[in-house]
C-alpha cells in the first residue's frame, strides 16, 4: 500500500523542485507539474481499483501505530476525491501553459499549484484531525497567494478578503481541535469518533459540531458566508478559478463536513432528523439566493461564481437528505460540478486570453471566432443545467430519487424547478458572448488550452453516458463509505488485525 | 537599505559569529535539548537579517540574496521530503526511521531526526530571510 503517501509526497516534492528547475530551464516547470498531475491521476485510478477489494486502507506514517502515530485512512470516498482532484489539477496545469504567458514569474504559479494539490490530497486521505487542519492551511495559504497572482489592485483586495474569511474559518477549526483534544485526549479521527460516542447529545457534542460546520461553511462558501468567493473567483487567474470552483471548496468544506458529520460524529438521518433538515435548509438557502442573484451579474466569471455557490447548495441538499440515493447524488454532484464548473471557468480563461475582458455586455460574436471554447461552454452549461446524457443530469436525478424515497416530495420538486435557475443565468452568457453577432478580433484559443477544455468535455460526456459504471465502481462505494457511519473507526483499528 | 553607525557595526562584528554558532548548536542538538530545526533556523535567519540591517545593502545584492534564499529554501524542502522517500525505498514505509538509533543522549543518535532537523533549519532559515527581504528590500523584488 505504498502508493498512499505518494499522493502527498509527489506534489510536495515537485513543489520544492520547481523553484530550482525554474532557474535552470523554465519550460521544464510546466512539463513537471503536468506530468506529476498525470502520474497522480494514474495512481488515483490504481487507488480506485484497490478500494474495490479493500474498503479501508490504513497507512501508518513512519510505522507508528494509531492512535499514537499519524495514519492515512484511505477508503472509497477518499479514492473518489483523489481521482477528481487529479483530473482537475491535470486540466488546470495543461491550460496554464499559454494562459500564464502574460504573467511575470509564472513558474512560481506551479509551485503554488503543486502545494495546493498536496494540501488537498492530504485533506482527503488523512486520518488525523490535526493533520487535516495542517493540510487545509497548506492548501488555503497557497490558494490565497494564487488568487493574488496577478498583483493588480482588485486581485490583492480579493485575496485580502479571502485571507480574512479563510483564516477566521481556520482559527475556529483550530480552536475546535483544541476543545476536542482537551475532552478526548486524542487527535486520531477514528479514536475521536469512538470517544465522542460517550458524549453523544451533550452540549459539547453539538457545540463542537456547530463550530466545525461554521468553519467548513466559510471554506465551502455557503450562503451566509459566501462574500469572499465573489471577489476571489473573478480576480484569480482562470485556471485557479477553475481549480477553486471545481474542487477546492468541495475538498475544504464539503468533504470535511461530510466526513465529520457521517463518520466522526456518527449522525444519521434516522437518529438526528432535525440536524439533517437543517442541512437541507442551508442547501436550499444557497441554491435560491445565489441562483437568483446570478441573474443580475454582468461579469462572466462573477456570474459563474454565483452559479458555483448555488451548485454547492445542491451537494449539501443531497447530504441533508441523508439516505443512500441522496448521498450518492451528492457525491456524483461533486464529480459533475468539478468537471462542468472547472470547464466553464477554463472557457472564461480562454475568453479573457483572447478578448481581454470578462464583461458580458462588451463581449460578442465569440461563438464563431472561438468555436472550441463556445462548444465547451455549451456542453459544460448543459451538464450544469442537467441535460440527460450528461453527468449533471444523473447527479440531480439521484438527489431527486433520494428526496422522494425519504418522503420529501416538495424537495424533489423544488430541486427540479430550481435547476431552471441555472438554465436562466447560463443562457445570459450564451446569448451575450457566444450567440450574439458582432465584430470580434479574438483569436481562437491556443492548442494546449483547447486540449484541456476538450479533455473535460470528453470526460463530462463519457462519465454521463457510462454513469452506471461510475455508480457501481466509484460513487456507490463512496456513498457506502460515508453511510457506514461509526463503523469507520472499527475499520481503522481492525485494519491491522486483518491479514493480507 | 542604509547601514547603521560604527558602534553597531563593531558590536555586530563581534556577536555575529557567536549567534551563528548558537544557531548551529540549537539545530544539531535538536533531538537532545529543547529547540530544533525551526528554532535554530530562525536564529540563523536572524544572523543574516542582523548583517543586512547593520551594514546596509544595495538593491542588486538584495535581489541576488533573495534568489539564493529561495533556492536554499527549496533545497531544504527537497532534503526533508527525500528523507521521507528514502524511508519508503530502503525500509518500505514512508517516513520510517531507517538509520540506526544509536545511544540515547549522544549527538549521533535518533536516526533520521537530526537530518530532518537540518533540513527544517535550512528551509526555515532561508524562508524567513526571504520573507524579511520581501518586506524590507529597497525595491520590490519581482523575478521573471
Amino acid at each position: 500500500m505504498a502508493f498512499i503517501p505518494l499522493f502527498i509526497a509527489l506534489p510536495l516534492f515537485s513543489a520544492f523542485l520547481i523553484p530550482i528547475l525554474g532557474k535552470i530551464y523554465k519550460p521544464l516547470v510546466w512539463l513537471l507539474s503536468t506530468a506529476v498531475a498525470f502520474v497522480l491521476f494514474v495512481l488515483a485510478l490504481y487507488g480506485v481499483a484497490v478500494s474495490q477489494e479493500i474498503s479501508m486502507v490504513v497507512y501508518k506514517m513512519g510505522n507508528w501505530p494509531p492512535p499514537l502515530g499519524i495514519v492515512m485512512a484511505y477508503d472509497s470516498f477518499s479514492a473518489f476525491m483523489v481521482l477528481v482532484i487529479s483530473i482537475i489539477v491535470f486540466a488546470c496545469s495543461m491550460f496554464s501553459l499559454r494562459f500564464l504567458s502574460t504573467y511575470t514569474g509564472n513558474w512560481k504559479f506551479y509551485t503554488l499549484l503543486m502545494l495546493m494539490t498536496a494540501g488537498m490530497m492530504g485533506i482527503v486521505i488523512t486520518g488525523d484531525l490535526f493533520n487535516m487542519f495542517v493540510f487545509l492551511e497548506i492548501a488555503a495559504l497557497s490558494s490565497y497567494a494564487l488568487v493574488a497572482f496577478g498583483l493588480k489592485g482588485e486581485q490583492l483586495e480579493a485575496s485580502f478578503k479571502y485571507i480574512v474569511m479563510g483564516e477566521i474559518a481556520g482559527l475556529i477549526f483550530l480552536l475546535t481541535i483544541a476543545l476536542i483534544y482537551a475532552k478526548t485526549s486524542t487527535l486520531n479521527l477514528a479514536d475521536i469518533s469512538t470517544a465522542l460516542q460517550f458524549a453523544k447529545n451533550t452540549t459539547f457534542f453539538w457545540m463542537t459540531l456547530g463550530m466545525l460546520l461554521f468553519a467548513f461553511s466559510i471554506k465551502a462558501a455557503l450562503v451566509p458566508f459566501h462574500s469572499w468567493l465573489l471577489d476571489a473567483y473573478p480576480a484569480a487567474p482562470a485556471p485557479i478559478s477553475s481549480l477553486l470552483a471545481g474542487i477546492c471548496t468541495k475538498v475544504f468544506g464539503i468533504y470535511t463536513s461530510a466526513r465529520i458529520i457521517f463518520n466522526i460524529f456518527g449522525l444519521s438521518r434516522a437518529n438526528d432528523p432535525l440536524f439533517f433538515n437543517f442541512l437541507i435548509g442551508l442547501g436550499l438557502l444557497s441554491i435560491i439566493f445565489a441562483g437568483v442573484t446570478a441573474f443580475s451579474q454582468n461579469d462572466y466569471k462573477r456570474l459563474l461564481a454565483y452559479s458555483s455557490i448555488s451548485q454547492v447548495g445542491f451537494i449539501l441538499l443531497g447530504f441533508g437528505i441523508g439516505n443512500y440515493y441522496g448521498v450518492l447524488g451528492a457525491i456524483l454532484f461533486i464529480l459533475a460540478h468539478s468537471l462542468a464548473k472547472g470547464l466553464l471557468f477554463l472557457t472564461s480563461g480562454s475568453v479573457v486570453h483572447s478578448a481581454g475582458t470578462t464583461d458580458i455586455k462588451k463581449l460578442s460574436g465569440l461563438g464563431e471566432r472561438m468555436s472550441t471554447t463556445a462548444w465547451s461552454f455549451r456542453i459544460g452549461a448543459l451538464s450544469v443545467i442537467g441535460m440527460p446524457p450528461l453527468i449533471g443530469f444523473f447527479a440531480k436525478l439521484f438527489i431527486i430519487i433520494g428526496a422522494i424515497k425519504a418522503g420529501f416530495l416538495w424537495i424533489a420538486i423544488a430541486a427540479g424547478v430550481l435547476s431552471l435557475l441555472s438554465l436562466g443565468y447560463l443562457l445570459r452568457i450564451e446569448n451575450n458572448v457566444f450567440m450574439k453577432k458582432g465584430k470580434s478580433e479574438a483569436k481562437p484559443a491556443p492548442f494546449t488550452m483547447r486540449v484541456a477544455m476538450v479533455l473535460l468535455v470528453v470526460l463530462i460526456v463519457l462519465v454521463g453516458v457510462g454513469y452506471q459504471t461510475i455508480v457501481d465502481y466509484i460513487a456507490g462505494p463512496a456513498a457506502h463509505a460515508l453511510l457506514r457511519g461509526l463503523e469507520y473507526s472499527h475499520m481503522v483499528f481492525n485494519y491491522f488485525s486483518m491479514s493480507f | 537599505m542604509k547601514g547603521m553607525s560604527l558602534i553597531v557595526k563593531t558590536v555586530t562584528n563581534i556577536v555575529i559569529g557567536f549567534i551563528f554558532i548558537y544557531g548551529l548548536y540549537i539545530i544539531l542538538h535538536g533531538h537532545l535539548t529543547p529547540g530544533g530545526g525551526f528554532a535554530g533556523g530562525v536564529i540563523i535567519a536572524g544572523v543574516f537579517v542582523l548583517k543586512l540591517l547593520t551594514f546596509g545593502s544595495k538593491a542588486k545584492d538584495e535581489r541576488s540574496a533573495s534568489t539564493q534564499a529561495s533556492v536554499w529554501e527549496s533545497i531544504g524542502g527537497l532534503l526533508f521530503v527525500s528523507v521521507a522517500f528514502l524511508g519508503l525505498l530502503l525500509a518500505g514505509t514512508f517516513f520510517i526511521n531507517f538509520l540506526p538509533k544509536g545511544t540515547p543522549l549522544h549527538l549521533l543518535s535518533a536516526g533520521i531526526i537530526p537530518i530532518c532537523n537540518i533540513a527544517i533549519a535550512i528551509k526555515v532559515g532561508a524562508g524567513l530571510f526571504a520573507i524579511f527581504l520581501a518586506l524590507a528590500a529597497q525595491k520590490y523584488i519581482i523575478e521573471d
